[in-house]
């Protein structure tokens, strides 16, 4: 059974387009978890503060658009990476 | 379905190659040079229709401004270039949620196998415009930095002397100061350039599978996405520059 594994498993490390594909899968999915965290917790944090002072609503909500966009960038260049892992 | 990093060239111009991104480049400028040409022939004190959009659009995006700059001479000083690059921006990313993406286009063969080069596709997915739109960008902090405190005081911001009060600490933080400029060129590329290529990936995608009504949700989210990126570039294009003229 170990001997089987290990067969597929050097199967799909031997193939370059398979291990393209591992690599692209990986760097994705690792990149998406900080960047989902930060989003997170920025969100909160600006609706607990709207939730303090409505009459700041539209302020809060420029700045939060704006650091939430800094994020994301985060997880794009991830992304970006796994694209051009793929593709090029 | 072909999805390539590369802008594919449709035609050659002598020996120089016109790819569908610079195509609609080109497309997208001519619309705002000549919309505005022909808007500012005859302009009604009280607008209406047309002017009308326009005066709210801008109109909206100077208070934006000026709620940054908190100064309206220095909102009008920034306003021509944000503005800009906001409309510019906004009308590229929405490109790709035109009818026509990825589907028509020229037929050519490669490798034995039919493909197809298409006309539409939005030239913030192409990396060569957002690295030269940033690069304008960056350089042009500099030089509004430089004219507004001096060749002195604004490299003094960068080159911190090592015999002066925070010592080394301020040696160090200018020069991690210079390497961030150059991670914001990187920076504001890639951004423009990642969430609208993923985009345009998703969209084919979606398309690809169902053809009929279930993409409608990712077209929505593309339309905001194009929204959010256009405002974050041209946002962190006027907080920089805010930050240029602002003593240490």
């Amino acid at each position: 059974m170990v001997n089987e594994t290990k067969a597929v498993v050097e199967g799909a490390l031997n193939n370059v387009e398979s291990a393209k594909a591992i690599g692209a899968a990986i760097s994705i999915g690792m990149g998406a978890i900080g960047s989902g965290i930060g989003i997170g917790l920025l969100a909160s944090k600006a609706l607990e503060a709207i939730g303090r002072n409505p009459e700041a609503a539209s302020k809060i909500q420029t700045v939060m658009i704006l650091a939430i966009a800094f994020t994301e960038a985060i997880a794009i260049y991830a992304l970006v990476v796994a694209l051009i892992i793929k593709f090029v | 379905m072909e999805i390539s990093l590369a802008p594919e060239t449709i035609a050659y111009l002598g020996s120089f190659p016109i790819t569908n991104t610079f195509f609609i480049t080109i497309i997208i400028s001519l619309l705002i040079i000549i919309t505005s040409f022909l808007l500012q022939r005859k302009i009604n004190l009280i607008p209406k229709g047309f002017q009308n959009i326009l005066e709210w659009i801008l109109e909206n995006l100077l208070e934006l401004i000026d709620g940054v700059t908190k100064n309206r001479e220095q909102t009008r000083k920034f306003f021509p270039v944000v503005a800009t690059i906001f409309i510019f921006v906004i009308l590229s990313n929405w490109i790709e949620i035109v009818p026509g993406l990825g589907t028509i286009g020229l037929k050519h063969f490669q490798e034995g196998k039919e493909g197809i080069i298409p006309f539409i596709r939005s030239n913030s997915a192409d990396l060569n415009m957002t690295l030269a739109l940033s690069l304008v960008v960056v350089i042009l902090v500099q030089f509004i930095g430089i004219t507004a405190l001096g060749v002195k005081k604004y490299t003094g911001k960068f080159l911190v002397s090592p015999l002066k009060k925070p010592y080394f600490v301020g040696t160090f933080v200018g020069a991690l100061e210079i390497i961030s400029e150059f991670a914001k060129i990187i920076s504001f590329s890639f951004r423009l350039f990642g969430n609208i290529f993923a985009g345009e990936v998703l969209l084919t995608v979606a398309l690809t599978l169902v053809p009929y009504f279930l993409p409608l949700p990712f077209l929505l989210l593309e339309i905001f996405v194009g929204f959010i990126q256009a405002l974050v570039f041209a946002m962190l294009a006027l907080v920089f520059m805010k930050i240029a003229t602002e003593h240490h």
